[in-house]
């Protein structure tokens, strides 16, 4: 069963190795300053489950109010999350560039 | 046709990914960081298009419903971005990471409910569903604790009995049930909703034991979880940006929690099974030590007729809002003829970088921001330490007291400068819970006061001089 799953998913488990190496490799050069800013734009990143609940909902049935209701809270949540990281992020970093005239 | 939507679709995904990565990129370079910002922005705004607008087989859209949640979403994230001071700005990225795996956890869920009651969860796509409502549970519970720690509506003392062994018996337990339930021939939803309880129980005891200077790391660790999370979700729909993404996030998460760790010279175990402040009351003598207490307009003296000064802002600054005061002072000195660089601690505040972005927002230029090392070659040569609301930073235990929890933490060592004067509101003990033979030392002396009102009196004083 295990090789079964490996045999369809390997192309997935590649991906996966590789983006793992990718995301170790952007961060490990980022100066102290830049790390709230950066854990903050991650952040916003990491909301790209976003797209989870989008696909949820467009799949929902358009009478299952339970799905479609739990879909909107997990569209909200993760909308903020994004939204508001990007901006909260961008804010911090207008303070950088602000000295910098 | 349907073939031809699905290629559009991953290619614009893979676009997605693209500027995601090179947004972060440029998010670890101070010059190009907020175009950096603005490309990963773009990205999400590109999968977001391609996952509401690309035609999906059988799909009945509910296009309100998805409407509705982005306008709601949309207008708190914003309206919260925009009006939260930036001293709370750690505060804010827990709750919004947490809101993150919030919905790691709700789509987990959702599918579960919807799974076929007959199906069997021994699968690669029962398996992710049930990571992602385990870890989307945990960063939900978890960061919502780490926010209300930071704000203080949660005190640090709040602990647990025993939390070491209750959460190795709550994780033991989640990881037998979820095993257990993946092996169930057939789906019983109610140990789904005990997985979910026990998951979010679990968030919350995994983080209310760390406290004091360990929180960065904490949010930081979360913050990757977030993203296991999103990567998890991604799976149960073999969605490519989501995955990518996701597990971006984890593991650039993961290097910046280590990355932390480091700087606080503990490794991520101790952090996460420590509780820092519980065992801080074991070191540090009781015997009774007197301080001396600063006058301002004395200490005023010192400061205009010193050559070199040196700040070392800390959370303290932070609570008190006293960053522009602070850089009014540096620029009265300055005109004054002194020489005013501030010395940051990679863990000053509680978070990284914290004290740089307070002080930029003040104006101060950036070049007279010092890092550790640099500004310890140079602490001898310095007239005057004002050490303003830091406390652990500066604690020379973290040399001298092998019992202390700090013990082996790079600090600021202040007590080399030809003096020190610590602005603090009380004697009380810093975020770790320990006591501070600094401010006991022979060139150490306290004013004691509100950050910001210490400062400013400091400046009238200075100026009356």
């Amino acid at each position: 069963m295990l090789i079964e799953f490996l045999k369809e998913n390997l192309l997935m488990i590649y991906l996966l190795t590789f983006a793992v190496f990718l995301g170790m490799e952007i961060i490990s050069k980022v100066p102290t300053v830049l790390h709230t800013p950066l854990m903050s734009g991650a952040n916003a990143v990491s909301g790209v489950v976003i797209i989870g609940g989008i696909i949820l909902i467009r799949q929902a049935a358009p009478n299952d109010y339970l799905v479609l209701f739990l879909g909107f809270l997990g569209i909200a949540l993760a909308t903020i999350n994004v939204m508001g990281g990007f901006a909260v992020t961008d804010r911090m970093l207008d303070m950088f560039k602000k000295k910098k005239k | 046709m349907t073939n031809d939507w699905q290629t559009i679709k991953d290619l614009g995904y893979l676009i997605s990914i693209v500027l995601f990565i090179i947004g972060l990129k440029r998010l670890s370079h101070p010059e190009t960081a907020k175009k950096g910002n603005l490309i990963a922005a773009a990205g999400m705004g590109l999968a977001i298009l391609i996952a509401l607008f690309i035609p999906m087989e059988g799909a009945n859209n509910n296009y309100l419903w998805i409407a509705a949640g982005i306008v709601v979403g949309a207008v708190i994230g914003l309206v919260a971005a925009k009006k939260v001071l930036m001293t709370k700005m750690p505060e804010m990225v827990s709750l919004f990471n947490g809101l993150g795996g919030a919905c790691s956890m709700l789509i987990a869920f959702v599918e579960l409910y919807n799974m076929d009651a007959n199906a069997s969860l021994a699968s690669g796509q029962g398996v992710t569903t049930l990571f992602a409502l385990f870890i989307g549970s945990i960063s939900f519970t978890g960061s919502i604790v780490a926010w209300g720690k930071l704000d203080g509506f949660l005190r640090d003392s709040l602990v647990l009995p025993a939390p070491q062994i209750i959460n190795l018996v709550l994780l033991v337990g989640i990881l037998a049930l979820n095993v257990y339930v993946a092996f169930l021939p057939s789906l019983d939803f109610s140990f789904i909703i005990a997985l979910l309880v026990l998951s979010l129980i679990y968030g919350v005891t995994f983080v209310t034991p760390i406290g004091g200077g360990d929180m960065p790391v904490v949010i930081s660790l979360l913050n990757s979880f977030t993203g296991l999370g999103a990567a998890g979700a991604g799976l149960i729909y073999g969605n490519m940006v989501m995955v990518t993404g996701g597990i971006l996030v984890g593991a650039s998460g993961t290097i910046l929690t280590v990355l932390m760790c480091q700087a606080m010279n503990r490794s991520l175990l101790n952090v996460v099974i420590g509780g820092f402040g519980a065992a801080g009351t074991a070191s540090g003598t009781s015997r009774e030590q007197v301080v001396k207490e600063a006058a301002a307009n004395d200490l005023a003296i010192q400061l205009k007729y010193a050559q070199r000064v040196m700040i070392v802002p800390g959370y303290g600054m932070a609570v008190a809002q006293a960053q522009h005061s602070v850089h009014e002072l540096e620029k009265f000195l300055e005109s004054e003829g002194v020489e005013v660089k501030y010395a940051i601690h990679p863990v000053a505040g509680r978070m990284p970088g914290h004290m740089n972005v307070l002080l930029a927002e003040a104006d101060v230029d950036y070049p007279k921001l010092m890092e550790l090392e640099d500004a310890n070659k140079e602490m001898e040569q310095t007239d005057m330490v004002l050490v303003i609301g830091a406390n652990d930073v500066v604690n020379p235990a973290a040399k001298e007291d092998s019992s202390s929890p700090i013990f082996g933490m790079p600090i600021l060592d202040v007590e080399n400068a030809k003096a020190v004067t610590v602005l603090k509101r009380s004697m009380s003990a810093g975020y770790a819970g320990i006591q501070n033979q600094l401010f006991f030392g022979e060139r150490t002396k306290m004013l004691f006061g509100d950050a910001k009102s210490s400062i400013n009196k400091l400046i009238e004083e200075v100026g009356t001089v």
